[in-house]
């Protein structure tokens, strides 16, 4: 189909060209990388923010059972729990006590939890590292708490929980159940809602049917109905930034179709002594081909290259507030690196391919020119 | 909709390449109506010129047009989790009508771009470019039908929303339901294997003969067309249980994900490139044969056959492999 030795030839040609005009192509270079940049840091970094929440979310359980009074979440009874168990395919019921704690002094949201099994016993507290943070706090520390009342309880800091799931842990403290329901002025008998595992994922609607047929007046959460809601919110704030990014995409496009279609004189002259000395339109249109591929490779790998560093070595510093979410308490955390083949492919074309065919037909003008009207002019 | 950046690709790739093969059609056209290869007019230099550029979007839009296709599948895979009771690609093409339309069209689209720039290159071969006309009749062919694709994506986009009820992948290939896809799956899996082995044979058989002669390439071509069938139909009854080692697992697309070390990209790639150059074989070898290309076409047709046939061979090597390699026993 064709030798070798030519497309060899013209790209050694072309690869010498674009070093002799290096600096007429920065420009281009630099800004297509920073095109591919940005895109790729949205995507790496909506990638992993997915990934991580999926990760979390794996360990949660299958259904959440909530209780409902006029449409808004209420206090669950106990003997809710006796009726979920016996539901056939419910393997075990565990009540939650969990709610959420406002500190005025430090202006933010805490997240606090009753463990299964609190070993440090009443007047105790583990906090998270956000917290420890915020508060400057260390373990063996003593804070006060204020109940609805107004009376502060004071806890002693047990442990201090490591930074590596600091997504989840960042603003959690958790307390004994005891000093939960003093804290919170909560009634012995009701707890906040009902986790149930169930081991055969094929029954959880049935069994979600059931328990709002037993249980009326509640409300059963699917944990792939969490999944999916967080795939949705976080794929659609992605999509969100690459459209805004679009106008910039536009933008370079227009830009890539100046460079392409305005030549300088002397390319013009050298594209019509190649001409005069026997290479034909193909050749010409082969090496404006080796020329795309060779800026938009370049450009291509070092934007994601850079995105890479931006994303997981200065955690997205750039779209933080955009993408993750608006607690106070969030602010330091390094990614995963979750980068696979499907973000590669979907920036590829989201880059290269608008690229290069926006610059076919400019390259086509240049390739198809006269040689004696080249000179001429 | 769903806004998410690997539609947003989609569409946009989707956009321009139907605006580059609109472009390419109006000079095609111009071509059709005054190609005069013995007039030295202007017009006719100018139109020599336009030549090349249609070449280089058609070789463009081939490329983009393949990995579109992988892309497009991989996408609705990736979206799965969005729709209640869709468990892979299967699900999520099932949740409007246009999902499937638009996954046929990108693969019919891929061989009818494979055989436009097959018919392109032995025509460019010759002095006197004997296939010109037929090429941009071809050409006025293609356009239409990447711009009907391109409309089916939008639709199909625009009816995405989250949390409809769709078929998983368990629901839509599984056995003794409706639908095609049901019926593919209902097929005896050991038939439909051997068929689509005794086809890639028979096609080893006549490509050899077309090879040695220089004949029999339109019957090649058939036999091509046969074998991509039998091999989606293979896939879909036989091959893929063998490869999740669950006899009622029947999904086609489930075999491209990393699980299964990516294999299904390799058997639909040797798939869809075997069937393109034999396709374009017989698009050659069903041409008034050109005197200026006597010396030219039965090299090209040679190379085309004997490629074809070697995709098709790597092919059965790959089923063979996947299937004695599999710890199922049916």
């Amino acid at each position: 189909m064709f030798t070798g030795h030519r497309e060899r030839n013209i790209l050694e040609f072309t690869l010498s060209s674009l070093l002799r005009r290096r600096g007429k192509h920065l420009a281009l270079v630099v800004i297509y990388t920073a095109l591919v940049f940005l895109l790729a840091s949205v995507m790496f970094f909506a990638g992993s923010i997915r990934e991580e929440a999926s990760i979390v979310l794996r360990s949660s359980p299958e259904i959440i059972l909530q209780k409902m009074i006029a449409g808004r979440q209420d206090l669950v009874p106990m003997r809710y729990a006796e009726v979920a168990e016996k539901i056939r395919g419910v393997q075990r019921v565990s009540p939650r006590l969990w709610g959420y704690y406002y500190s005025p002094a430090t202006k933010s949201n805490y997240t606090l939890m009753v463990p299964d099994n609190f070993s440090y016993g009443d007047g105790h507290i583990v906090i998270g590292n956000g917290i420890a943070r915020v508060m400057s706090a260390a373990k063996g520390d003593r804070i006060s708490l204020l109940s609805p009342e107004g009376d502060p309880l004071t806890f002693i800091i047990a442990e201090v929980m490591d930074s590596r799931s600091e997504l989840i842990s960042s603003d959690l403290m958790l307390v004994s159940e005891g000093d939960f329901r003093e804290l919170f002025d909560m009634p012995e008998g009701y707890v906040t809602d009902l986790a149930l595992s169930v081991k055969n994922e094929k029954e959880l609607s049935t069994i979600a049917r059931k328990l709002s047929e037993l249980l009326p007046g509640t409300r059963p959460v699917l944990r792939d109905e969490i999944l999916r809601t967080y795939d949705a919110v976080f794929n659609w704030r992605a999509g969100l930034m690459i459209t805004l990014l679009g106008a910039s995409v536009f933008a370079f496009a227009i830009f890539a179709w100046d460079r392409a279609s305005g030549l300088s004189a002397e390319e013009r002259r050298e594209i019509g002594i190649l001409k005069a000395v026997g290479w034909e339109t193909s050749d010409i249109i082969l090496m404006k081909f080796w020329e795309g591929a060779v800026i938009s490779l370049s450009s291509f790998l070092m934007g994601m290259v850079f995105a890479y560093l931006h994303v997981y070595f200065t955690s997205g510093a750039l779209f933080w507030p955009v993408l993750k979410g608006w607690s106070v308490l969030y602010p330091e955390f390094r990614l995963l690196p979750h980068v696979d083949l499907y973000s590669i492919f979907t920036l590829f074309f989201l880059t290269v391919v608008p690229y290069t065919l926006i610059t076919i037909i400019p390259s086509w003008r240049t390739a198809t020119m006269d040689p004696d009207e080249v000179m001429r002019a | 909709m769903i806004l998410n950046p690997a539609i947003i690709a989609l569409a946009v790739s989707a956009f321009i390449i139907t605006l580059m093969l609109a472009y390419a059609s109006f000079f095609g056209l111009r071509i059709i109506r005054h190609w005069d290869i013995t007039s030295g007019s202007e017009l006719q230099l100018r139109l020599e010129r336009s030549t090349y550029l249609i070449s280089v979007i058609l070789s463009n839009v081939l490329v983009f047009q393949l990995a579109s296709l992988f892309l497009f599948i991989f996408t609705a895979d990736r979206m799965h989790t969005l729709f209640v009771g869709a468990m892979c690609a299967a699900g999520t093409l099932k949740v409007n009508a246009f999902g499937y339309p638009v996954l046929a069209f990108k693969a019919a689209n891929f061989l009818l771009a494979f055989v436009w720039l097959v018919i392109n290159s032995a025509d460019l071969r010759a002095s006197d470019y004997p296939y010109t006309k037929i090429k941009y009749s071809l050409l006025l062919v293609l356009a239409p039908l990447v711009a009907l694709e391109s409309a089916m994506l939008g639709l199909y986009v625009s009816g995405l929303s989250p949390d409809v009820i769709t078929s998983c992948c368990g629901t839509l290939f599984s056995e003794g339901k409706q639908g095609v896809g049901s019926g593919l799956a209902s097929f005896d899996p050991h038939a439909s294997l051997a068929v689509f082995i005794g086809l890639v044979c028979m096609a080893c058989a006549l490509g050899a003969y077309a090879y040695l002669k220089g004949r029999g390439h339109v019957a090649y071509s058939v036999v091509s067309l046969a074998v991509l069938v039998s091999g989606i139909v293979a896939m879909i009854s036989c091959i893929s249980p063998y490869v999740y080692e669950l006899p009622t697992h029947h999904c086609p697309f489930c075999v491209l994900q990393a699980e299964y070390g990516y294999t299904g990209y390799v058997f639909y790639l040797t798939l869809l490139i075997g069937t393109g150059s034999g396709l374009g074989a017989g698009a050659l070898g069903m041409l008034r044969p050109a005197e200026s290309l006597s010396t030219v076409l039965p090299a090209v047709l040679r190379g085309l056959v004997a490629w074809s046939a070697v995709m098709f061979a790597a092919n059965a090597g790959i089923t063979l492999y996947l299937v004695g390699s599999s710890n199922l026993v049916m």
